[in-house]
């Protein structure tokens, strides 16, 4: 009988937080849209997420990549298929690899920061005193992170894509003997339009997902600094698993 | 001017606020005194819109802050100053940015006059020249005092203080209870100040309201607070040990809990 009233009490609370994450966040969007419009805080937000996460985006892509070429050739030389390197990895790294890996970079390097940032504004009584200087908080702080990771992702996604195809290149062509034509002239015409277009909705629904978890996991936090190092640690593993987690789903609704 | 009728607060079980019934005069600095746990933060609060009460109302200039929609309560806010007990300034902005913040959110006032209005109000609070600084490189009073500077920079109509000589050294502490004084007497507002400090609050104080357990025990001058025949108010001013106001907070009976646990 304990049991499972301590198990309903634990099922009951889970929903409650999830309705609760769902209205935050979808308050959070909507006043996206309403004015007054704080474009200098966008942008500075895009600084952060996006920007910011250029290089390590690019050294992941980068080895990435050329892992992948090394891989590659080692599978597709065994049927004599050397010059089809190209496509498997540019496929691999659009359809799948880009979307994800950029993510769970950016969620390392940017999300465990928002949720620190967020809970420390909380334990500061930043919050209130937004409020006491008729600012809402939700629309000044957490909106322009979450419209900032929704315009970030894809870019960093696109950018991965790019250089992930390049390390593929200096591995396969330079390092390998592939040949060049065959390496990028297969690209044209084995990469389609769809492929490009699932990669780019996943990145779309990562950077929501980062930015969703990151803010409201930080707008929650028991305001105690142990509470908001918990809140951090939750953000990154939250965040790595459901990445993880929602790419299953959107594989199997895109194909 | 503030009037406050029958606020009822509870938290699981415990009354925060039991029937408050009390008013702030304009042009006064009203000290709502109180141990920890006697419900001042909580009535602060609710003073502010920024916790609604389980009953009661609280009326600034006729409205009702606990029927007002978001968006009446925020216009009512950009004629509130608040300080709050530590500074709560934005750590990524800078001094200058802090203050200048109200101003850049509600009006559409130019950048040169802002730099003005800014230098204005840090040469109020003695820290002019410190515009460029991160909150952080700043000592605890002088955050308050910037604090202090960004509370008043909309020339407020009520302000708020919240603990505001807490932690702070004896000298802080005057420059900050004068501040308090001079800003209620020159722009004849509301003043509002949280506090356990009975020194500097007989110091700055017109009014005095003291809270028990989320009650009003005294409600008055100074001078009526200060010559008090009531127990407890007495035992509150001298600070002594023993008294009516029992130091521990348990259920149990001592001796049973030692004798038979």
């Amino acid at each position: 009988m304990e049991i499972a009233a301590s198990l309903g009490r634990f099922t009951l609370y889970r929903i409650q937080v999830l309705g609760r994450s769902g209205i935050f966040i979808f308050t959070a969007i909507l006043q996206a849209f309403l004015p007054p419009f704080r474009i200098s805080r966008l942008v500075k937000e895009i600084e952060f997420i996006g920007s910011k996460s250029f290089l390590i985006v690019f050294v992941t892509a980068l080895f990435t990549g050329m892992v992948l070429g090394l891989q590659g050739y080692y599978s597709l030389s065994q049927f004599g298929a050397e010059a089809a390197l190209g496509v498997m990895v540019a496929l691999s790294i659009i359809r799948e690899l880009g979307p994800v890996l950029c993510a769970l970079m950016v969620s390392g390097r940017a999300g465990s920061a928002i949720t620190a940032e967020i809970g420390i504004m909380k334990i500061t009584d930043q919050f209130p005193a937004l409020e006491m200087m008729a600012v809402d908080p939700l629309k000044y702080v957490v909106s322009p992170k979450v419209v900032a990771g929704i315009i970030s992702l894809p870019l960093l996604t696109a950018f991965f894509d790019l250089i992930g195809i390049a390390g593929g290149y200096l591995v396969g062509v330079n390092l390998l003997g592939v040949s060049e034509g065959a390496y990028i002239g297969k690209l044209a015409t084995a990469v389609t339009f769809r492929d490009i277009y699932g990669g780019i909705i996943k990145s779309l629904c990562f950077g929501l997902l980062i930015t969703w978890i990151a803010t409201f996991m930080g707008y929650t936090a028991e305001a105690t600094t142990e509470g908001v190092s918990r809140a951090t640690t939750n953000t990154v593993v939250l965040t790595a698993l459901s990445i993880l987690i929602v790419d299953y789903i959107l594989t199997s609704l895109l194909l | 001017m503030i009037r406050v009728e029958n606020l009822v607060k509870r938290y699981d079980g415990i009354t925060a606020s039991n029937h408050l019934t009390c008013r702030f005069e304009r042009g006064k600095v009203t000290v709502i005194l109180g141990g920890s746990g006697s419900g001042k933060s909580t009535l602060l609060r609710q003073l502010t819109g920024l916790e609604k009460p389980d009953e009661g109302a609280v009326y600034i200039d006729g409205k009702d802050l606990t029927t007002l929609s978001r968006k009446e309560l925020f216009e009512i806010r950009k004629k509130m100053g608040m300080l709050f007990q530590g500074s709560a300034l934005f750590n990524y902005m800078t001094i200058f940015e802090n203050i200048a913040f109200p101003l850049r959110e509600h009006t559409k006032i130019a950048d040169n006059i802002i730099k003005t209005i800014v230098t204005m109000k840090l040469e109020m609070v003695g820290l002019r020249g410190t515009e460029h600084l991160m909150p952080s490189q700043l000592s605890g009073g002088m955050m308050k005092r910037v604090g202090l500077a960004r509370a008043v920079v909309m020339d407020p109509t009520v302000i708020f203080y919240d603990e505001p000589t807490s932690g702070l050294d004896p000298i802080s502490t005057g420059v900050i209870g004068k501040l308090i004084q001079d800003l209620n007497k020159a722009l004849n507002i509301t003043s509002i100040v949280v506090s356990h400090d009975i020194d500097s609050c007989f110091k700055i104080a017109d009014n005095i309201i003291l809270l028990y357990y989320g009650e009003i025990i005294a409600n008055g001058t100074v001078d009526e607070i200060r010559n008090s025949t009531d127990e407890r108010v007495k035992q509150f001013i001298q600070g002594a040990p023993e008294g009516p106001i029992p130091f521990a907070r348990t259920a149990k009976n001592y001796l049973d809990e030692i004798l038979y646990d």
